[in-house]
């Protein structure tokens, strides 16, 4: 076994809180992801997932707690701010640029990744290079001229995808990136996001509901449950776990 | 290339020479215009409604553009007119450089108080645009000093001699056709640039913008001040036109009738907001003189009454538009376009 | 002394309109997220059926009923028929909403002129009274009273029955209300119909205050309700309050103290000033 000391956390998170009207949304969670590591969320919907990525990302501001990027910190730090330190991240929901075409999509993200968008003098350039590269990784190749708009459900999510790779982050927020996807599809991105983990070496944060796609993936589990962090630790720890099975009764997972 | 292929992409070159060459043209116009198209009165119609096709052009950058709904647009072509004005009657510089600075005075008007607006986003935007714009209104309406002429507006004096008086329409309307010419230039330039394809994202979804490590603020500003420059330098080409400022054009109600011909004609497109522009202005004037007419004097009141205040038929209109011709009058083609094909596909 | 007495009620008597007017457009755009510029249309309405009514001998109370009555009506049938189909598209909805904002004071101004026409004030409300050695206008009182009752009922009503609860909440997060399978959209019609009411009563009261009544009346007062809702932060009717009374104040004095028209700009200076500091409006909501 190696006795190699862990590896800084990337991201910390302390007693981060979040409430809104009096109703407590999240309530004081704490963790750590380390540089590389694939921490996989679970929990039922409502559980506050999506929300936590919200707090992490900037896009809503926390009420409680701090959030910290490499030992920085960054609890009151606009989104764009957070995005320039290398936190990328993608939505459940459809959140793209629905009136613009799937490669203008992938050009506003080299564009934003590259630098140089602050410019009037010049013709905005064609990343026609990046355009075919990042559609053929996210298996959108034809669908260049689509509207985002007009895309199905499963088409967002790989666009999502698509849009996260050309801004190259180092950190990685994937919200249910396989929601919508047909199913013979799946294992073609699990792989892309396998390779993005395994291959590049970049930190993943995911939430998902395939549990199958998840073990294969996965170093840690974090569970959700009514806005707290109910376990957090080796998939087969995780699974064992007493409480968390007792959470997920009746839920179907 | 074919012929048709060319046209289809060339199609502007040949239309701004008929634009220059109007007016050299006698061709009356019966219903549309009062003279022959070479005539003073038609001439000084036309490019009023060259300046507000290009008007609308430049505040399209903002609403169908950038996304944003500014309800202040009025005031920083009010500041070309005035400013320029201003400096012409009162201070006694010469046309060009109180041009030069008029439009100096847009830009940096512009540049400061959307700095100030933009630091809230939506209809928090519109009401402190609006709010700002009132003030102005009010500041000339109450003629401090004197100085603007209050409800009366301001005669410009000092105006070069070439470019005063009937003899020179045509001369003022070649400035209109220009001051058109260089705001679909920019616009067009603008949009293409990096900072267009950021405002394009910024349109469809801001926060997703900001996600990709942009801080839109900056983007907006360009818009808002390029917009704004615009706009001042309309208000320089209105001023030598009409031979004056008037307060109507600072007030809410101004930036509003942008806003119905950029909708009148169709947001977010080239040729859109000039269209409505001129549709507009056309009818404004076409129904100003309808409503002063006999035909109108004859009707029974329930009609006349509605019909004889332009503003209450244009308001209306505006509704029906946004009902009816969501995409504007630039929509239309690909609507009955859609239409067709669907009924060629049920056949 | 007796000056800034004066000025103090007057000064209040102008937040009350403004506060009329922009309680119901913040009510309005923090439920449905619309701008709603037919607001100064529907003050209009109310001013004009309450001039109306007031010159065929209906007393001044049962005057400025039928104006409120009439506003409100005008109100409902604004959201019913124009906005409603546009559910789902606010930018659509707002624009609507401007054309409504220019037809109506056309059509004011093509029946009965553009002119400003003679508000007949009822003699109990003409006089004066004495506070602290100021003869103040009885009207002023009425207008701050009105106000007062108004903002107190809607305190009562988001606070205490279930359609307010309903209202407050979708002002909070629609989304969540829509959830619980309660139908938003009847909580719709009913800020469009309080919020007509409102701003109708607002024009009846602008009629008594100004002493007349004209079509443009409606737009300006709408401005400062902007400024108002603004500054007091979207969605919030306490937020309105407070902040109505400021810029009634700040206009009132500022005019007097200097040149006319200066109250109106340091209006706008201060909301300027506001938003630099703190650009969620004085209550921190989003704006």
């Amino acid at each position: 076994m190696t006795t190699a000391p862990p590896a800084p956390p990337v991201l910390q998170l302390t007693d981060v809180g979040w409430s809104i009207g009096g109703a407590v949304i999240l309530d004081d969670v704490s963790l750590e992801v380390r540089e590389g590591e694939f921490l996989a969320f679970i929990g039922p919907n409502g559980a506050g997932k999506t929300s936590l990525f919200n707090l992490v990302s900037g896009l809503n501001p926390v009420s409680r707690g701090r959030i910290a990027l490499d030992g920085a910190d960054i609890t009151r730090l606009a989104p764009h701010a957070r995005a320039r330190r290398g936190l990328g991240r993608t939505f459940q929901t459809s959140s793209l640029w629905p009136g613009m075409s799937v490669a203008d999509h992938v050009r506003l993200a080299a564009q934003a990744a590259q630098g140089g968008s602050f410019r009037l003098w010049r013709r905005a350039r064609p990343f026609t290079a990046e355009v075919t590269d990042t559609l053929e990784r996210t298996g959108l190749t034809g669908r260049a001229d689509a509207l985002a708009g007009s895309l199905s459900h499963g088409e967002k999510r790989k666009l999502e995808l698509a849009v996260l790779l050309v801004g190259d982050p180092r950190v990685m927020l994937l919200d249910e990136p396989m929601a919508g996807v047909s199913a013979e599809e799946v294992p073609a991105l699990t792989e892309l996001i396998r390779s993005l983990h395994r291959d590049e070496g970049r930190t993943v944060m995911m939430v998902e509901h395939h549990m199958d796609v998840l073990l294969g993936l996965a170093d840690r589990l974090a569970v959700m449950h009514h806005g707290t962090l109910l376990a957090l630790d080796v998939p087969d720890t995780v699974m064992a776990d007493e409480t968390v099975q007792l959470a997920y009764l009746g839920e179907g997972l | 290339m074919n012929i048709p292929a060319l046209l289809r992409r060339w199609w502007p070159l040949p239309a701004l020479a008929v634009l220059v060459l109007l007016p050299y043209s006698a061709l009356p116009l019966p219903g549309l215009l009062d003279g022959p198209i070479g005539s003073p009165g038609s001439l000084q119609l036309l490019a009023l409604c060259l300046v507000f096709g290009a008007l609308a052009t430049g505040y399209d950058l903002l609403l169908g553009r950038t996304g944003l709904l500014s309800f202040g647009h009025a005031l920083y072509f009010a500041a070309g007119t005035y400013a320029t004005g201003l400096l012409l009657t009162r201070a006694g510089l010469g046309f060009w450089p109180a041009a030069g600075l008029g439009l100096l005075a847009g830009v940096a008007l512009s540049a400061l108080l959307g700095a100030v607006s933009l630091r809230v986003s939506g209809i928090g935007f519109a009401m402190v645009t609006l709010a700002f714009a009132q003030a102005g209104s009010i500041l000339v309406q109450r003629d401090p000093g004197g100085v603007t002429g209050g409800e009366e507006g301001l005669a410009a004096t000092g105006l070069p001699a070439s470019l005063v008086g009937i003899a020179h329409t045509a001369d003022l309307y070649w400035i209109a056709l220009a001051y058109l010419v260089v705001t679909l230039a920019a616009v067009q330039w603008a949009v293409r640039s990096p900072i267009g394809r950021v405002w394009e994202g910024i349109r469809e979804n801001e926060r997703r913008v900001e996600v990709l490590g942009l801080r839109p603020y900056g983007f907006k500003l360009v818009a808002f001040v390029l917009a704004g420059t615009l706009a001042a330098l309309g208000g320089v080409v209105y001023l030598l036109l009409t031979g004056g400022a008037t307060p109507q054009t600072t007030t809410s109600d101004f930036t509003l009738s942008l806003l119905v011909m950029v909708v009148l004609g169709g947001s977010g497109t080239r040729w859109g907001p000039l269209v409505g522009g001129v549709l507009y202005t056309w009818a404004q004037h076409r129904l100003a003189s309808l409503a002063g007419s006999g035909t109108i004097a004859g009707l029974p009141s329930v009609l006349r009454v509605p019909l004889s205040q332009p503003l209450f038929l244009l308001g209306v209109l505006f509704v029906i538009i946004v009902y009816a011709l969501p995409g504007g009058v630039a929509g239309l083609p690909a609507r009955l376009r859609a239409r067709a094909v669907s009924r060629g596909a049920q056949a | 002394m007796s000056t800034v007495v004066l000025l103090g009620i007057t000064g209040l008597g102008l937040g009350a309109l403004y506060f009329l007017v922009a309680s119901g457009l913040s009510l309005i755009f923090g439920l449905m997220d619309v701008l709603n510029f037919a607001h100064g249309a529907l003050l209009s309405i109310g001013a004009y059926a309450t001039w109306w009514a007031a010159s065929h001998s209906f007393g001044f109370p049962l005057a400025l009923l039928f104006g409120t009555a009439v506003g409100t009506l005008a109100a409902v049938a604004l959201e019913l028929g124009l906005v409603r189909p546009l559910y789902r598209r606010p930018r659509e909805q707002v624009l609507a909403t401007v054309g409504v904002g220019l037809a109506v004071p056309a059509l004011l101004s093509a029946i009965w002129g553009a002119d400003a026409r003679t508000f007949p004030v009822p003699s109990a409300l003409a006089g004066t009274f004495t506070l602290l050695g100021a003869s103040v206008p009885v009207d002023r009182l009425v207008l701050v009273g009105a106000a007062l009752v108004v903002l107190l009922a809607l305190r009562l009503f988001l606070g205490r029955t279930r359609h307010g609860l309903v209202v407050r909440a979708g002002v909070e997060d629609r989304a969540m209300v829509t959830a619980l399978g309660i139908d938003v959209r009847k909580a719709f019609t009913l800020v469009f119909a309080i919020g007509g009411a409102a701003a109708a009563l607002a024009g009846g009261l602008a009629g008594l205050y100004f002493g007349s009544v004209d079509p443009t009346q409606g737009g300006s007062l709408l401005i400062f309700g902007f400024v108002v809702v603004v500054m007091g932060g979207l969605g919030s009717v306490s937020g309105a309050a407070v902040a109505c009374v400021v810029v009634g104040l700040v206009q009132q004095f500022a005019n007097y103290y200097s040149t006319a028209g200066l109250g109106d700009l340091s209006v706008v200076v201060m909301l300027a000033a506001l938003l630099l500091v703190r650009p969620s409006g004085l209550t921190g909501r989003l704006a």
